[in-house]
């Protein structure tokens, strides 16, 4: 167990270290790089841009670039934000409560939503239950999240109800297949005949099965719930982490959008190393 | 086929079949302005009324939904194109050369599909021209949307790099890429195909959710996401009815997408 542990950290700071570096040379080349407003002031003379310039000089180099932002990002310093001129620390500290609210509300909610129609279903085996179930979830998939985020701003949804409502679909497609597939196999089929209470036979005998790869699909759903933030925040004017990447992509703020995107990819990474270690443990427990 | 599937196909073909005469249908064009009917109802002139600043509206859904419905393929084409290229190759040649692929694979994975593709697109310059900037748009997409579908890619390969038929081969002498060309690369055509269909409903909601978000293509082109974008304006979904006309529209052909694709994925299966 601690080995697999041990692994997925590896991997973890191995991504983050990879993706950094392919994030700063992404900004090392992107157009408009290397170049300050300032530096239009006509009351500067010859010297004091060259001094301005000199101050870029090191950014020239992507690996020195690299890793100066490594060795600031350690000393917790993540940079200033180039549009709203503020420590990129300070935004994330300001906006993140309400993201992880958000996202944390709306995951819960649409699994116990996903889970609760995935269940009656199995358990009811009523086809007209089953298709009305799956035409909800399919016409919900056909939407775009920012249409759902847009539609809960003229009904006053709240926005962990969009989130929900963006992430239950594609949940329940897999959560609905996995459990009429373990609700028919021979074991659990011969303790529904022999009268079990249905409690019993999902405790004792499903989630055993299932448990592992429901895990797993809640795992990658983390990576939707976040990516479902992004919408939702900036269409219902939520001032997260969401509506800032927004922001920055549509000033063009590229340290802050980098900072941003290495965090996301930080926590779907962290939610689904979690949900394989979890995994592991209840496969472990069921051998 | 079923009824569903037939049904499916035939919605498809009706709607790419219109979008391709929007030319005879709504001569106009898309960026025709009407200044003195902005904002209108629907009327036998404008069928589903003008926008904002008096564009027929019905001549832009036309439009929007070729841009739509003929750079998704194409964007998926290039992806699957991709998939098939690293995935496929990662898988033939197994080893370090897989473990890199995927590696690189995860790292793209790890990431929320729209936050990467955000990411990507602020790195690109947003004043350019309304066709620079759908070509950038489906480009993108076809570039970044490579990833799921080169995981599946490489699986599949890797399993046929130890089939009794590969190894046959390799014992008659034929190696390299004319072994993956001639006796690998077959063989993953049904997951290519299912990758393929599978792609282009992904894409054509990224396109959309990028348009309202205001990172799509720039106006005054017209493609469902810029199309969608009118929502933002509306106080009461009963308001104005026609102006969800994009969004049942594109609900229509990603589930007649949908209900094609199931086919392809059971052929993948």
């Amino acid at each position: 167990m601690l080995g697999r542990i041990a692994r997925h950290g590896l991997t973890i700071v191995a991504t983050v270290l990879m993706g950094g570096l392919l994030s700063a040379t992404l900004v090392r080349f992107a157009p408009g790089f290397d170049t300050d407003e300032a530096e239009l002031d006509p009351h500067l003379n010859s010297e004091s841009l060259q001094a301005l310039r000199q101050t870029r000089i090191e950014q020239h180099n992507i690996i020195r670039f690299y890793l100066h932002s490594v060795q600031r990002a350690v000393r917790g310093d993540l940079g200033t934000s180039i549009s709203l001129g503020q420590p990129v620390n300070a935004l994330l500290r300001e906006r993140a409560p309400l993201t992880l609210r958000l996202v944390g509300i709306g995951f819960l909610l649409s699994w116990a939503a996903v889970l609760a129609l995935s269940l009656s279903a199995a358990w009811l085996r009523a086809l007209a239950y089953d298709t009305f179930a799956t035409i909800l979830s399919g016409s919900l998939l056909c939407i775009p999240a920012a249409v759902l985020a847009l539609l809960s701003v003229l009904w006053n949804v709240p926005g962990a109800l969009a989130i929900a409502l963006i992430i239950a679909p594609h949940d329940y497609r897999y959560s609905r297949n996995l459990l009429a597939k373990a609700y028919s196999l021979p074991h659990i089929v011969t303790a529904r005949a022999k009268g079990l209470s249905e409690l019993r036979i999902l405790f004792w005998h499903v989630v055993p099965v299932v448990g592992p790869q429901l895990l797993a699909v809640a795992g990658v759903s983390v990576s939707l719930a976040v990516g479902a933030a992004i919408p939702v925040e900036a269409l219902c004017g939520l001032a997260g982490v969401g509506q800032l990447a927004w922001q920055a992509a549509l000033a063009r703020d590229l340290p802050l959008l980098m900072n941003i995107t290495i965090l996301v990819t930080l926590v779907t990474l962290l939610a689904n190393s979690g949900a394989d270690v979890i995994g592991h443990m209840l496969r472990g427990q069921e051998a | 086929m079923t009824i569903w599937r037939r049904v499916a196909c035939s919605v498809l073909l009706l709607v790419i079949g219109v979008s391709l005469a929007a030319n005879w249908l709504a001569p106009g064009g898309y960026a025709r302005q009407y200044r003195e009917e902005a904002d209108a109802a629907p009327s036998r002139a404008h069928w589903l009324g003008t926008d904002e600043i008096g564009r027929d509206r019905f001549a832009r859904v036309l439009y929007g939904t070729r841009i739509s419905l003929l750079l998704a393929p194409a964007a998926a084409l290039l992806s699957t194109l991709m998939a098939a290229l690293v995935g496929g190759l990662a898988g033939f040649l197994g080893g370090s050369w897989a473990r890199a692929a995927m590696a690189m694979t995860d790292l793209f994975l790890s990431l929320p599909w729209l936050f990467l593709l955000i990411t990507v697109r602020a790195l690109m310059p947003l004043n350019v021209s309304p066709i620079v900037s759908v070509l950038v748009t489906f480009l993108m997409l076809g570039l970044l949307g490579w990833t799921s579908a080169a995981r599946v890619l490489c699986a599949t390969a890797s399993s046929l790099r130890d089939s009794d038929f590969v190894r046959q081969a390799r014992a008659s002498g034929i190696r390299g890429p004319r072994l993956f060309w001639m006796h690998v690369l077959p063989n993953l055509k049904p997951v290519l195909y299912a990758q393929f269909w599978i792609s282009i409903p992904v894409f054509i909601l990224s396109e959309a959710n990028l348009g309202i978000l205001g990172l799509g293509v720039a106006e005054p082109m017209p493609s469902w996401g810029s199309l969608l974008k009118e929502l933002e304006g509306l106080v009461s979904v009963g308001e104005e009815p026609w102006k969800f006309v994009p969004l049942l529209l594109l609900v229509i052909v990603v589930t007649s997408f949908q209900l094609v694709l199931s086919r392809q994925e059971e052929a993948a299966a």
